[in-house]
């Protein structure tokens, strides 16, 4: 079943302007309940605009956008209903925190959906829990915590409002690999515990083979490709054409199989190749150690 | 939308007004700012007016722009015009209770708004062809003679360009917090004035944050650079005064010549 839907969805910024632009053009995509979707695109490929769309933080110039088959539009005044329901992670999100300590500020949402103070303190502490926030550090201000601790209480402020859908704008970008590595981990065991529908915004491949079911690829302000993320990183020329690179395992070892290597022709993480390789070493007796 | 709002509305293009010294501009504009309420005849008056609509023209910007400036300033106009009505002297033209509208009055108010409408046309052309770097250049060697006074006149202009500078990038930061906060259910649409105002909380205090860690950012930036103040500092851009520039000059002296005469000939209106 599709827990969000977009029909024809199309955003033009600076209509009558000289700096017209169609920032998304005619998307039409449906996002499966308990998936986890990727999205993918360069820069200026709509994909903010897009996501923005789908929690009625921007209105769409015209087209649709359905939750759970309902216009999201369709009663304007209640659209912070639709928000508490798509909870919405921005690009750099640590910028958003205000409050005196860090486990008000994640209660923020809570408290805005009417819950009392007691059960926004539990569902503060449930969404600290996800994204491993010490207890010490709830009572500090949030402005004392580091670069990588401020993300992760930002990211916990919006799944404590449990949304059904929790969309994600490149919630790793600026992290060095470990945060990144913990970011994205953290995601993924949210989104298995949750068994909610989880949309990551990356411009990694990388990271987006690693986490996603399925990838949409946008280009342009058009949905390039939909599909399962493998079928879709094996396009390799295409992906390229829009300009997208395989990650780098990937390549390589898309390589080695067309050098004929029994090896899977599009793997998606670095812990796939490894288990891939690991028998064809000890076959020509190496000494099956990763690299 | 947050982004509409233009501050220092610059219009780039490559227009005559465009290429005049940004100097130029500004003395030229604090002197018909001066001359406009020298105009007591409708000779002279018409002659300002003219004067300020080849301005509009030859600047090529959009005549749209222009109205759009002056959206905010026509109920000050209506205001002093409808004001200036009843301040004339003379026999009334109309009366009623203690209101009396003369002769004085009404071309009192026609004088005083045709005058604030060209003053708004003529300070636009000003902001609108001159880049708020140019103009901070401009206001910072027009004021430099204060400078014998010991007032920091460089500090001040590299203030006003650093603020001018930060406009839209703070206002694009404002729009972001706001989306976020609105995505985590804040409600800023609704509600009295004592919620709206608690309302603005959460983005004032990150927007006040972001504030200080630019400003901490940009002092390092500027430090490194070993920028430290006016004294000795040279300028990439160096203003030169050109032909257009002395032609625009004349044009001011023989309009100020023209409105003298006119001035004497014709007598005042009022």
């Amino acid at each position: 079943m599709s827990v969000l839907e977009t029909k024809d969805l199309t955003y033009t910024y600076g209509i009558g302007t000289p700096f017209e632009i169609t920032a998304v053009d005619r998307v039409s995509v449906s996002v499966e309940a308990g998936e986890f979707l990727g999205v993918i695109g360069h820069t200026g490929s709509g994909k903010s605009t897009l996501i923005q769309m789908l929690n009625g933080l921007i209105r769409p110039t015209s087209g649709q956008v359905l939750l759970n088959g309902e216009d999201i539009w369709a009663k304007p005044k209640e659209i912070r209903r639709v928000r508490f329901k798509v909870g919405m992670v921005f690009q750099y999100p640590e910028y958003q925190l205000f409050e005196e300590t860090v486990l008000k500020d994640i209660m923020f949402g809570p408290k805005n959906m009417g819950l009392t103070d007691a059960q926004a303190e539990e569902k503060a502490r449930e969404a600290a829990r996800f994204t491993e926030l010490r207890e010490d550090l709830l009572a500090k201000s949030p402005f004392e915590l580091s670069g990588g601790e401020k993300r992760r209480a930002a990211i916990a402020g919006v799944i404590a409002m449990d949304p059904d859908v929790l969309i994600l704008d490149e919630p790793a970008a600026g992290l060095d690999p470990k945060g990144r590595d913990m970011i994205l981990a953290q995601i993924s065991n949210y989104h298995r515990e949750r068994n909610n529908t989880v949309i990551l915004v990356s411009h990694s491949m990388e990271d987006i083979g690693r986490t996603a079911d399925r990838v949409l690829v946008m280009n342009g302000g058009h949905a390039e490709f939909l599909g399962e993320t493998r079928a879709v990183f094996s396009e390799g020329r295409e992906l390229s054409e829009v300009g997208l690179r395989l990650p780098q395992i990937t390549a390589i070892l898309r390589r080695l199989s067309e050098m004929g290597m029994p090896v899977g022709e599009t793997v998606l993480s670095v812990d796939e190749a490894f288990f891939q390789l690991l028998p064809l070493l000890k076959r020509n007796g190496g000494r099956g150690e990763r690299a | 939308m947050i982004s509409d709002i233009t501050l220092g509305q610059f219009f780039p293009g490559d227009s005559v007004m465009h290429r005049l010294d940004p100097r130029v501009k500004l003395c030229m504009t604090v002197y018909y700012i001066v001359l406009i309420f020298c105009a007591h005849n409708w000779v002279v008056l018409a002659l300002t007016v003219l004067m300020a609509l080849s301005g509009v023209l030859l600047s090529k910007v959009p005549a749209k722009q222009y109205l759009k400036s002056l959206k905010p300033i026509w109920f000050l106009v209506a205001f002093t015009g409808i004001l200036n009505l009843f301040y004339g002297s003379g026999e009334p033209v109309w009366s009623f209770w203690v209101l009396k509208i003369t002769r004085a009055g009404i071309v009192n108010a026609v004088m005083i708004s045709v005058r604030l409408v060209v003053l708004i046309l003529i300070s636009s052309v000003l902001t609108f062809t001159t880049s708020p770097t140019q103009l901070t250049d401009a206001i910072e060697r027009v004021l430099k003679p204060l400078a014998l006074l010991h007032v920091p006149v460089h500090e001040f202009a590299m203030m006003m360009t650093i603020a001018l500078r930060f406009v839209p990038t703070l206002l694009e930061e404002t729009d972001k917090i706001m989306s976020a906060q609105k995505a985590r259910g804040a409600d800023m649409e609704s509600g009295g004035l004592g919620q709206r105002i608690r309302a603005l909380i959460p983005v004032l205090i990150p927007l006040f944050v972001s504030a200080f860690r630019r400003a901490f950012d940009l002092a390092t930036a500027m430090e490194s650079r070993c920028y430290h103040g006016g004294a000795g500092r040279t300028r990439m851009k160096i203003l030169k005064m050109g032909r257009v520039d002395f032609f625009a000059v004349g044009i001011c002296l023989t309009y100020l010549a023209v409105f003298i005469v006119l001035c004497v000939a014709v007598p005042a209106a009022v």
